[in-house]
């Protein structure tokens, strides 16, 4: 069965259709990129498979291991394993990321029955993968995200996802902001939680993040709509190109 | 003022009560032509209401409609119900003074190992028996507000504490009121609190009711001095039984280079107003007050300072941060008036108010009244509902919609709770918002 499967979807938003019929199908252990200009509906349809308000689904339908994703709550499609690195994170302040950290893992870990995290196993994972991204302490005890540098935010997203352990990662422009550096080692981050039965869903408008993680397939949006989907090889395409080509398919 | 009103018939019951409950009262001779003299304030108005600009936004006499009969003294079986909750609220580290039902409760209060310079009364004794400045000390809150006459004329028990110049107070003072009628009753409580100079002291007020409490009005009030250099926290926190009732006023005048650090939290009572006027007397006095209601189902809460800079080089910060759910109905009332030679004045208030339900409601009243030039003084206010954006993030992260909003309300009121200096008395405070949300669900 599919993990992830986005049918003919049709979204509105404030009386304006956003996406006219979108499809995409994701399996376990594949890496898709999505690329496409700016306003072309990327973001859009990743708040709606994570279930934010304010879009109206007027067709299709999105299923998660066959499941109707659009009848779930947001925690709920959290628990289930649906995860979305945002490519805006908020900032909430008085909330301490530890804090935050831990309420989330264990309200997800509740959701599926399984037993909460005691405190010293949950500050040692949350250590171990710091540090694999290089996150330093003092930025857990900070309030979450706040005073965080934009690529900071974005290792902040790459932290969650390593320690929810997703079926499903959706990342959206998760390169935008990180330096090469940062680039590099977000994408470690990414590529150690590449597995058999997880996918990843990358969007981006740089061929180069590619490089780091590698997809399997790409497609490329366009007002609305996937356009053209292909190998990794349809990255340096667009490299070469640009979208004016597709703007006309749409 | 409207004399017709005030003559309701609630007001013939209460005169007749007054009466009736005049011989239980302490104190005779000048007390009790005092209390005489406020009863006649009293009764002269009657309870406030809206046409009475300081109360138009909480009318007891539509919210109240009636001051209850005086509580009969606790017996036996009282006492053994405030003692189990007593036992349930236990602050660690504090030195407990226990009031049931109007009535200091020696069996239930510390009063072992005073430290040198530290005197406890109550209430009654000094009435009864007190040296004549501090029996008139303990009526000098201005009668003129109909709540503090009632409270004057009516007093039936309090704590009266003294701290010695340059004792510095380690452990916690912690008052504690509980109701534990199961008849329809109001207690009349007054305390009062003389810090010398260059002393320091924390003084916790916690109002809870014992297991089967039924309503009840607390009508408390409270007369603070701080001498000069010397510092004063204060942790007030109502915790009243749902039916309850909370009227209660407080004096706080400060000496010179005197720091005043309050915390409020009203999460409890049915109707509850706190009224209370902080003056400095002294030049080079701070003073920080944090404020937070956490308010659901029809409750009403009312806080109204009045921050009165009397004199130049004092400062006064004011944060007060409002919850609100169902329809619950907070206000805010703060009143700064900086007299004409308190040049240097540095006054600030800012109220937020968090809506929770679009049929809660936060009135916010600023007044400030500036006679001096050389002052920096400002105000300001906020009311919203949670920020949807937030709260998607944390319910796309697994937390559900009430765990979500619970991490932002803590999150609103943590500011004003971090104020608390005390570790044991903040994670008292914590736990106390903490039972809040719980009850959410
Ligand atoms: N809440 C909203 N109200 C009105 N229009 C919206 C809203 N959200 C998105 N849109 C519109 O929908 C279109 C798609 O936006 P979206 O953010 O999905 O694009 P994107 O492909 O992610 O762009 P980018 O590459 O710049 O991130 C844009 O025209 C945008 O203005
Ligand atoms: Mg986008």
């Amino acid at each position: 069965m599919s993990l992830l499967e986005v049918k003919d979807l049709k979204v509105r938003v404030e009386d304006r259709e956003i996406l006219h019929g979108l499809t995409l199908t994701v399996n376990p252990g594949e890496v898709h990129a999505i690329m496409g200009p700016n306003g072309s509906g990327k973001s859009t349809l990743s708040h709606v498979i994570a279930g934010k308000p304010g879009y109206e689904v007027t067709g299709g339908e999105i299923l998660f291991r066959g499941e109707n994703l659009l009848e779930m709550a947001p925690d709920e499609r959290a628990a289930k394993g649906v995860f979305l690195a945002f490519q805006y994170p908020v900032e909430i302040p008085g909330v301490a990321t530890m804090t935050f950290l831990r309420t989330a893992l264990n309200a997800q870990r509740k959701a599926r029955g399984e037993s909460e995290y005691s405190t010293p196993d949950f500050l040692k994972k949350v250590r171990e993968v710091a540090k694999s991204l290089n996150i330093p302490q003092d930025m857990l005890r900070r309030g979450v995200n706040v005073g965080f540098s934009g690529g900071e935010k974005k290792r902040n997203e790459i932290l969650q996802m390593a320690l929810f352990e997703p079926a499903v990662c959706i990342l959206d422009e998760m390169d935008s902001g990180l330096d090469i550096d940062a680039l590099r080692v977000a994408a470690d981050g990414v590529n150690a939680l590449r597995s058999p039965d997880r996918a990843m869903v990358v969007i981006t408008h740089y061929q180069r993040l590619l490089n780091y993680i590698v997809p399997d397939f790409v497609h490329v949006m366009s007002k609305g709509r996937v356009v053209k989907s292909g190998g990794k090889d349809l990255a340096l395409e667009l490299e070469a190109s640009g979208y004016a080509q597709f703007e006309d398919a749409a | 003022m409207n004399l017709a009103l005030a003559k309701n018939e609630t007001g013939r019951a209460l005169s007749d009560s007054f009466a009736v409950a005049r011989d239980r009262l302490p104190g005779t001779g000048k007390v009790a032509e005092a209390r005489s003299a406020a009863f006649e304030a009293y009764d002269r108005v009657g309870l406030p209401h809206r046409r009475i600009e300081d109360w138009k936004y909480t009318d007891l006499r539509a919210l109240m409609r009636d001051v209850l009969p005086l509580a009969p003294a606790p017996d036996a079986a009282a006492l053994a119900r405030a003692a189990a909750a007593v036992k349930l609220q236990a602050i660690k580290g504090v030195r407990r003074l226990v009031l049931v039902d109007g009535v200091f409760a020696p069996k239930l209060s510390e009063l072992d190992g005073l430290e040198k310079g530290l005197t406890i009364r109550t209430l009654r004794e000094v009435l009864e028996a007190g040296d004549a400045a501090l029996q008139a000390q303990l009526f000098t809150p201005d009668v003129a507000n109909p709540m503090v006459a009632l409270n004057s004329a009516m007093m039936t028990d309090g704590v009266v504490i003294e701290i010695a110049n340059g004792l510095v107070l380690t452990q916690p003072l912690h008052v504690v009121h509980i109701a534990s009628g199961t008849a329809p009753a109001a207690m009349f409580t007054r305390s009062l609190l003389r810090l010398g100079k260059d002393a320091g002291a924390t003084l916790v007020e916690s109002y809870i009711a014992a297991d089967g409490a039924t309503a009840y009005q607390a009508h408390d009030s409270l007369i603070v001095t701080v001498g000069d250099n010397s510092r004063l926290d204060q942790i007030r926190l109502i915790e009243d039984i749902s039916e309850a009732f909370n009227i209660s006023s407080a004096v706080i005048t400060l000496g010179a280079h005197a720091h005043f650090n309050t915390f409020g939290m009203t999460s409890g009572a049915a109707v509850s107003r706190y009224q209370a006027t902080i003056a400095f007397a002294g030049e080079g006095s701070r003073v920080e007050t944090n404020g937070v209601n956490l308010l659901n189902g029809r409750q009403h809460a009312d806080t109204t300072l009045f921050m009165d800079h009397a004199v130049p080089h004092c400062a006064s910060r004011e944060v007060f941060r409002a919850v609100a759910d169902d329809r619950a109905h907070s206000v805010f009332q703060g009143r700064i008036v900086v007299r004409p030679n308190a040049q240097k004045t540095d006054a600030k208030m800012m109220t937020r108010a968090l809506l929770l339900s679009d049929e809660a409601e936060a009135d916010n009243k600023p007044e400030l009244e500036i006679f001096a030039d050389d002052v920096t003084c400002g105000h300001g206010a906020t009311t919203g509902a949670l920020d949807e954006s937030l709260l998607f993030y944390l319910r796309a992260r697994g937390l559900s919609e009430k765990e979500a909003q619970a991490l932002l309300i803590q999150a609103f009121v943590g500011e004003a709770i971090e104020s608390i200096v005390n570790d044991d008395l903040r994670e008292f405070a914590i736990a106390a918002a903490q039972r809040w949300l719980e009850a959410r669900g």
